[in-house]
């Protein structure tokens, strides 16, 4: 495997990350509700300020993180030095749609039900 | 940076606006699925259908503690297929994670490949129906989840989901932009089509989702820049692939032409009305936070595994096409059609086996075709065999029945399903090519019409007659060139 395949790019989020070379930028309240949205994640007004504050902690460790030099070191893809483990092509699981079903809200002939979703 | 504006459109594929021409820049992302009978990261089977939620594991479901496992043949397959795309293969790949909420993707993510895809770069040879041939280049091929199937139509407050298809293995094959008409896409997911085909990595089936196309549509005056694109989701037909480009072309142009300006956006082709329509604009684009999925390490591939697929790859249709012109001195036309289809092909080798090529290729291009497209059937279902073909072809080459005569035979057969000798042995079908009974016949025709006679001693073109008159008494089984040859020497006239 090249280490050149190997470096390409780490991979935070770069809206959370841009400009943090200065340190006078940082996420705001309205990026905290934004990504709290998209995990859906149900954050309550009053604690937005508070995580906006251990949000900008957590990236200004990052940034530290940062200054130490890594020329040189391949980036780490696992903490574990394996190869990828395969399966054969073979069926060998499903034909329970009663276990898969098992914990769902609500069924239906075999189907999950959930509230109607249209695009 | 990889040039992305390689192309200019020949000057009648530019669609003439109000305002003057316009070129349509397209390109495509297909989704392949593995022809794979496990799927991608678990044990349940990949078949189509089935009762529902009945091809699912506790790793689709995304049972907590569950953890995805690689099927080692859907990456062969991704590997052989980036091979018959003449495209590079990455022996380092990762999986990532692709981040949304939807109810038929439990995991809240589809494992993709975003940065560090399997295959990387290649180009295929596109062929239009007149001859003519184009390039388009493969960005690159990478392995992912197919997601669940969400039914809105069974009850008018809930959805059904069913996850028989979550996790099945598919194959994103990304094109660069360079389609540059609407018949041009069509050609070129039928192209696609053709080479997963032949490699046996997906079967190709487009009515059960198989295949499935997204289209980016932009346009331009030629000479400008790239104009904003707009992408149609999931178009399942080559057909409607071409339809869709050419009604998104031609309202990107009439907004344009109107005052407007093309917002980027993503749009769904409604089959029923031909139209496009906006589904969601750029604003709204999902935020998908791709991340290295931690559950799986990098994809290593051993150079040596992959020399050992290119090794069993099989012959591709534009290396059959010119084998089918070089070795056996088809036309163009016909080695392209035979070529194109793996089951037409093969269809076509085993008819021509110790059978004169061309005439064979005529057999299976024109009469077989025309009855099996008439009868709806796909040649894999011909009631003629290949083999009872090719008998057909060997008793018209060695002259026991005429190509006339061939015909009536073919019928009988499709009827039947008998072989060609078993039919003309018994009707006494074969051709008379004793002269002395044309000679007869002939004798015969000539006592009985001596005004006739006289008439084609002034008139050549009464000879047609002639000729039509012994084939008739014959019952058609003289050979057409003896009766020609003797009844210029009896009746004393020039052909």
């Amino acid at each position: 495997m090249s280490s050149a395949l190997r470096a390409r790019g780490g991979w935070a989020n770069p809206a959370l990350f841009r400009g943090l070379g200065n340190a006078s930028v940082s996420i705001d309240a309205a990026t905290v509700r934004k990504v709290a949205h998209l995990a859906r994640l149900a954050i309550p007004e009053e604690r937005v300020e508070a995580l906006t504050g251990e949000l900008n902690g957590i990236l200004g460790w990052i940034e530290q993180l940062q200054e130490v030099d890594v020329t040189g070191i391949e980036p780490m893809a696992s903490a574990v030095a394996t190869a990828l483990p395969m399966r054969e092509d073979v069926v060998t699981d499903g034909a329970m749609p009663h276990k898969v079903l098992a914990n769902a809200p609500r069924a239906e002939d075999g189907f999950f039900v959930v509230p109607k979703v249209v695009e | 940076m990889t040039e992305l504006d390689v192309r200019r459109a020949r000057p009648d594929q530019l669609i003439q606006g109000a305002t003057g021409p316009w070129e349509v820049i397209i390109g495509m992302e297909i989704h392949a699925q593995v022809a794979s009978k496990a799927k991608l990261f678990s044990g349940a089977s990949a078949a189509y259908g089935g009762e529902p939620n009945a091809h699912v594991s506790l790793v689709d479901a995304a049972m907590p503690g569950m953890l995805p496992v690689i099927n080692r043949f859907c990456v062969e397959q991704a590997v052989r297929t980036g091979l018959g795309l003449n495209a590079t293969i990455n022996l380092w790949s990762r999986f990532d994670r692709k981040n949304y909420f939807y109810p038929d993707l439990p995991q809240g993510y589809q494992i993709s490949q975003y940065k560090d895809p399997v295959v990387g770069e290649g180009q295929i040879e596109v062929d239009l129906e007149d001859g003519s041939t184009f390039t388009v280049r493969i960005e690159r091929i990478h392995l992912e989840q197919d997601a669940g199937k969400s039914i809105h139509d069974l009850s008018p407050s809930d959805t059904y989901v069913d996850l028989n298809r979550a996790g099945v293995a598919l194959m994103e094959i990304v094109s660069r932009p360079d389609i540059r008409s609407p018949r041009e896409a069509g050609a070129f997911l039928g192209k696609l089509r053709q080479i997963v085909r032949a490699l046996g990595t997906c079967d190709g089936n487009m009515d059960e989702g198989s295949l499935r196309a997204d289209v980016n549509v932009s346009v331009r005056r030629p000479g400008e820049a790239f104009g904003t694109r707009c992408e149609i989701k999931n178009v399942n037909s080559m057909r409607f692939v071409t339809m869709a480009a050419e009604y998104e072309a031609r309202r990107q142009i009439d907004l344009i032409e109107g005052g407007g300006t093309v917002r980027q956006e993503t749009r769904l082709f409604d089959a029923g009305t031909g139209e496009t329509r906006a589904l969601r604009s750029k604003e709204d684009a999902p935020d998908y936070r791709y991340f290295p999925d931690p559950d799986l390490l990098p994809l290593v591939l051993e150079p040596q595994w992959v020399e050992s697929i290119r090794a069993t790859l099989p012959e591709l249709p534009d290396q059959k096409r010119r084998r089918y012109e070089e070795a056996f001195g088809l036309s163009a036309y016909d080695a392209r059609v035979l070529s194109s289809d793996v089951a037409r092909a093969a269809y076509f080798e085993a008819a021509a086996q110790g059978r004169d090529p061309k005439l064979t290729a005529n057999w299976v291009t024109q009469d077989l075709s025309g009855y099996l497209n008439k009868a709806g059937l796909d040649i894999t279902q011909s009631p003629v065999r290949a083999d009872q073909l090719g008998g057909l072809v060997g008793l018209i080459a060695d002259g026991t029945i005429s190509g006339k005569i061939a015909k009536d035979v073919f019928a009988r057969m499709i009827e039947t399903g008998e072989d060609a000798a078993v039919i003309v042995e018994r009707e006494g079908l074969r051709q008379v090519t004793d002269t002395g009974a044309i000679e007869k016949v002939i004798d015969d025709l000539m006592a009985a019409n001596p005004d006739k006679v006289a008439e084609v001693r002034e008139k050549p073109k009464m000879f047609g007659w002639w000729v039509g008159q012994v084939m008739k008494a014959s019952g058609g089984k003289a050979n057409p060139a003896a009766v020609n040859d003797l009844l210029r020497a009896r009746l004393g006239v020039e052909g």
